[in-house]
């Protein structure tokens, strides 16, 4: 897929009309991810219980790869438990760096429209953002 | 060589429009031809061997920086320090002559447009000597009043740090006026030239400045060779930056007495090739002539900002004039993040900057988390700008606003 492709067919969407870019009201967990170098800055929040992520929205700035990339990731990872959750990041990591097959592409649903950003180095932070920042929170609870 | 676009073997592919000069120029055939003739040629290490190709390695880069002290019009070759860059020759400037000099309760003056590497070494030099940084405050357009100088530069003011040229804005500064000013306290001037040397003409002795940096390859030159000039006598009494070979007289066991300015700064074996590379653009840019340079990029710099303004939600930023670019014109568009500008008009083959520009604390004045950055230099023509206009214009709809 080409670079305006992409845009057109799923980083735009995302951006401008964000299913999950709002505050949730009781989050039990919470963790703000940045990339200084670009200035994207978002606030990750879910809802957790007995491991399970039952609900998620992030809030924050950033360029349209990172803001798209944290809706798509949470359109993924709400109502799936938090090793499932582990191993979609693993997956996207992996992606990025252009080490999956087709099929496990396919777990990843629209996020997988993001492959391409592995030619753009100055961009895999951008789209690797929320999905560090829920790395990170998982991490976090872990050690509860 | 013409002085256009075909002395540039990248820039002979016409799919690519290359709007990113201030980051760094192109090299013509003629720089990376005297490169290679250095090392197919003599290839010896200058300094050291009594022998025909050491010694013609060694006068090639004595002539060079010959060359580099005529270019920037100072009074002696043994003014010029040859560095990595500008980064370099400001941190020697911060850890020889700042370490030494600047004392607790001195004042480093610095400017609020400085590039990162105009920065970092005078936080680092007030770190250690407590020594206070005084900032000088810019307008929208880069440009430093005098009431403001007047009320920031005083006394205790040791250093004053400043670009010739912003890398974001443009603007020249009348190094001049704030040299005089500078040193009616006793205090040195650092002027960063990084983004002046190769869009004019510049007279260290006319200007008086102390200091003044820049790096080759911002005009014309190779990447890894970079200037610093400094007043002999300041060079004199400024201790050694980085020491062992080449930079020593005589060595005991105990202590070491150090070799003549400028060698005393230049420790190890020299980017020799670099500064023959250098040399090279020099000639290039002498017989082009800085008139044309500056008549070609005003021109083209004109051009672009005029049909930028066409464009709904295209902000420039800083002086209405083109002149006072120095070809850099730095803009955003409305609710689209630099760095998906970059990418869309990446995929159109036009190459632009995005981000902070090494300028963190400007951006922070002017509000702005980043901005993109187009740069035009001598070599660009109307024919690129109006290509890079029509893209800018779609980018908003590439990035999914109504058009
Ligand atoms: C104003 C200014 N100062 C300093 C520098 C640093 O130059 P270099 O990276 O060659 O050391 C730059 C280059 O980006 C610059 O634009």
């Amino acid at each position: 897929m080409d670079l305006k492709q992409m845009y057109r067919e799923i980083v735009n969407e995302h951006n401008l009309h964000p299913t999950h870019k709002y505050d949730l009201d009781a989050p039990t967990q919470v963790c703000r991810g940045i990339n200084p170098s670009c200035g994207d800055d978002i606030n990750l929040q879910l809802v957790v219980e007995d491991g399970v992520i039952t609900d998620g929205s992030y809030n924050g700035t950033g360029c349209a790869i990172s803001q798209a990339s944290a809706d798509m990731m949470l359109d993924l990872v709400i109502g799936k438990p938090l090793e499932e959750a582990e191993k979609l990041i693993d997956l996207f990591n992996r992606m990025i760096k252009g080490e999956t097959t087709e099929e496990e592409l396919e777990e990843l649903d629209e996020a997988a429209a993001l492959q391409d950003i592995s030619h753009m180095p100055a961009r895999v932070k951008c789209a690797q953002l929320g999905w560090r920042t829920l790395g990170e929170m998982i991490v976090k609870k872990e050690e509860e | 060589m013409t002085g256009s676009k075909a002395d540039f073997p990248l820039l002979l592919n016409e799919d690519y429009i290359y709007f990113d000069n201030a980051a760094t120029s192109m090299r013509p055939k003629e720089v990376t031809d005297a490169i290679t003739a250095f090392y197919e040629e003599m290839n010896a290490n200058p300094m050291r061997g009594l022998y025909e190709w050491s010694i013609n390695a060694t006068e090639a880069y004595e002539g060079a920086r010959k060359k580099v002290a005529r270019f920037i019009g100072a009074k002696s070759a043994s003014e010029i320090v040859f560095t990595r860059n500008s980064t370099e020759s400001l941190n020697l400037v911060a850890y020889s002559y700042g370490r030494a000099f600047v004392n607790e309760g001195d004042e480093i003056v610095v400017s609020v447009s400085e590039h990162h590497s105009n920065i970092l070494p005078w936080q680092m030099v007030a770190r250690e000597k407590k020594a206070k940084l005084v900032w000088l405050e810019c307008d929208e357009n880069g440009a430093y009043s005098d009431e403001e100088l007047e009320s920031k530069i005083g006394p205790k003011t040791k250093v004053v740090a400043i670009a010739h040229v912003s890398n974001v804005l443009g603007q020249p500064k009348d190094l001049k006026k704030i040299a005089a000013l500078a040193h009616s306290f006793g205090a040195v001037i650092v002027a960063d030239g990084a983004q002046a040397a190769p869009h004019m003409a510049v007279d260290v002795q006319d200007l008086d400045v102390d200091f003044y940096v820049f790096s080759g390859h911002k005009m014309l030159g190779p990447m890894g060779i970079g200037v610093l000039y400094a007043k002999k006598a300041l060079l004199e009494k400024m201790p050694p930056f980085l020491t062992g070979g080449e930079m020593i007289e005589y060595v005991t066991r105990e202590d070491a007495t150090f070799a003549e300015v400028p060698h005393k700064f230049e420790a190890g074996t020299v980017n020799a090739a670099g500064a023959v590379g250098l040399g090279a653009a020099i000639d290039y840019l002498n017989v082009l002539g800085f008139d044309a340079v500056r008549h070609r990029e005003e021109k083209i710099t004109a051009l672009l900002m005029e049909e930028m303004a066409k464009i709904p939600h295209v902000t420039v930023y800083g002086d209405k004039d083109p002149a006072k670019h120095c070809g850099i014109v730095t803009f955003n568009i409305d609710g689209c993040h630099p760095h998906d500008v970059a990418s869309i008009l990446d995929a159109d083959h036009i190459c632009i900057r995005a981000g902070h520009h090494c300028a963190q604390p400007l951006m922070q004045y002017m509000k702005v988390n980043s901005t993109c950055r187009a740069s035009v230099y001598f070599y660009n023509t109307e024919n690129e700008v109006m290509r890079f206009v029509q893209s800018l214009a779609r980018v908003r709809e590439e990035l999914g606003y109504g058009s």
